[in-house]
């Protein structure tokens, strides 16, 4: 099937909006969150009128689609990242609990980190990557650890062999870093960490949703994803770990679902993914996913894939002829996503976003959660546009059109 | 929202610069954008002989920062913080109020900021920074804190 962009959108209502005084919209913020097609809210919807019920414990008819459908979710979810086993997928709230959880079962239990351990992660990492191992590295007496980028955006891997030691427990990276869009060389050094036995646990929250991604040839043991950004709802996050790993590892919360028999003194835990899914799980929002999974596979992540490159491409060449914008980050679309942070001489990034604001163009303007990667390149924050399958040049276009107006008006 | 008041406060701000003697000095930022700005707050009893700062942020938190100076610098931190409550009063009417000119000053220009949700906390960085080191300063002189 060959990929036509009006073909998409006219799947996406929201699309059809007017904002600010009748002005087209044109949403330039999908790494912040992603729009949803029809398929996704109809399936909402329908769950809701037709199918709600509590999961795993409801002994009726309701009860039991409702499981069927969540747990089907957790199948379609596998096959999307290819997982050798639905076992292997966890349900969480976002990418952020995801992270939390893996750093809080390192943090007690057969594999726990402290001191003259080491925990590794990178300069671009976002904050929801950043301060769990900070807080583990505080409770445990462990090191952290941190890859530094080069001038043009990239991991400095000159100093890998300082780094990855005997020491390195856990290595921490994100797989396209949301504020420079730059695509990390995860396989290479997920090689390196598992040379000296560290786990690997790669931030894929820029990833999954934009380009395929195969958790059996990466090299990751955990990945973490959000399905808001990849077209389905919000509250509803992934946690893909390899299976035995789960089982070793100790319970994240304790409550609801995630047993196997309580008594007052102790429990027994859940079979995996069970044990990680404390209290009753955001049901609908996993059947949403469920169903954005469906809608990304029926177009083609190859082919979300290379569209997003050209968009990529396109918008890189044209914000180049802005005067005055700098782009933090790759400045050509190889390896490289879509997530484009740049900043306008002498004027603040809030105060571009305000005037893109006010020509329809919504971007997101601060630090992105990525406060460090900022100071590294001596800004305070940035404004960044970033793109989707349902994203066209002509969007590009508006966002350059407005560009030249904060020129104008700021100037 | 982007008054030819605000622009100008932005582009020739006052009071800029950070200045002896002082008797408190904060620093707030902005969690969300990283704006920041650092704040002294020289008193004399309950007059405000100055107010000086050094700030990184977008038009709106920088033209606010000047504004305030211009407001509070000289008057007594009675009617500075009664100058500050009207500010948080027209920040928080979602632009449905147009502010009363004798108390705040240039400030009234901000009125439509207040239909901005995102850009309330860049007009009101400088003025929580104001309030914080005043309310510091008037306790370390043992003073007592004016009625929030």
């Amino acid at each position: 099937m060959s990929f036509d962009v009006e073909t998409v959108r006219k799947d996406f209502p929201i699309l059809d909006r007017q904002v600010r005084d009748g002005r087209p919209l044109v949403y330039l913020d999908s790494a912040n969150t992603s729009q949803k097609p029809r398929p996704v809210l109809d399936v909402l919807t329908e769950f809701y009128e037709r199918h709600n019920a509590n999961i795993h414990r409801a002994t009726h008819a309701l009860g039991e689609e409702a499981t069927e459908a969540y747990e089907g979710a957790r199948i379609k979810v596998a096959e999307f990242i290819h997982a050798s086993a639905p076992e292997e997928i966890v349900f969480v709230k976002n990418s952020s609990e995801a992270l939390n959880l893996v750093a809080n079962v390192l943090g007690w239990g057969p594999r726990a980190v402290g001191p003259g351990d080491e925990v590794l992660i990178t300069e671009m990492e976002h904050h929801s990557n950043i301060v769990p191992w900070q807080i583990l590295c505080e409770r445990t007496g462990a090191r952290l650890r941190w890859f530094g980028v080069t001038d043009d955006g990239r991991l400095d891997l000159s100093n890998v062999d300082d780094l990855i030691t005997e020491r390195t427990r856990v290595l921490a990276v994100v797989h396209v870093s949301n504020v420079l869009g730059t695509i990390n060389p995860v396989s290479l050094l997920a090689e390196r960490a598992h040379r000296v036995g560290a786990l690997v646990v790669v931030d894929a929250s820029q990833s999954v949703p934009h380009m395929p991604v195969d958790v059996t040839t990466l090299g990751a043991d955990f990945l973490a994803f959000t399905g808001h950004k990849m077209c389905g709802p919000t509250g509803v996050g992934v946690l893909w770990g390899r299976r035995e790993l789960l089982e070793e590892l100790p319970p994240f919360l304790g409550g609801g679902e995630m047993i196997e028999t309580v008594t007052m003194e102790r429990s027994t835990y859940a079979a995996v993914p069970h044990k990680y899914e404390a209290g009753t799980p955001p049901i609908a929002q996993v059947v949403g996913l469920g169903a954005a999974v469906d809608y990304l596979r029926s177009i083609g992540m190859d082919a979300i894939a290379e569209h997003e490159r050209e968009i990529t491409a396109y918008a890189l060449t044209r914000l180049a002829e802005v005067e005055g914008l700098r782009v933090l980050g790759p400045t050509e679309a190889v390896d490289r996503g879509g997530a484009i942070s740049f900043v306008v001489d002498g004027v603040h990034p809030h105060d571009v976003a305000q005037v893109l604001d006010a020509h329809g163009v919504a971007v997101r303007a601060g630090h992105h959660c990525g406060r460090p990667i900022h100071l590294r390149y001596g800004v305070a924050a940035s404004t960044r546009a970033s793109s989707y399958l349902y994203t066209t040049k002509q969007e590009i276009d508006a966002l350059i059109d407005a560009l030249h107006a904060v020129r104008r008006f700021f100037g | 929202m982007y008054q030819e008041i605000i622009l100008d406060h932005y582009r020739n701000p006052h009071h800029r610069g950070l200045r002896e003697p002082y008797d408190v000095e904060v620093r707030h930022v902005n969690p969300t954008c990283g704006d920041e700005v650092t704040l002294r707050v020289k008193l004399d009893g309950t007059k405000i002989l100055d107010v000086s700062y050094d700030s990184i942020g977008c038009s709106i938190s920088q033209a606010s920062a000047s504004v305030l100076t211009d407001l509070v610098i000289g008057s007594e931190v009675d009617d500075a913080m009664a100058a500050h409550e009207a500010f948080l009063a027209l920040m928080q009417a979602k632009g449905a109020e147009v502010g009363d000119e004798a108390v705040l000053g240039d400030a009234v220009a901000f009125s439509g900021v207040a239909k901005y949700p995102a850009r309330v906390k860049c007009a009101l960085l400088a003025w929580m920074a104001w309030k914080d080191a005043t309310l510091q300063a008037l306790a370390r002189h043992g003073g007592e804190p004016a009625e929030s």
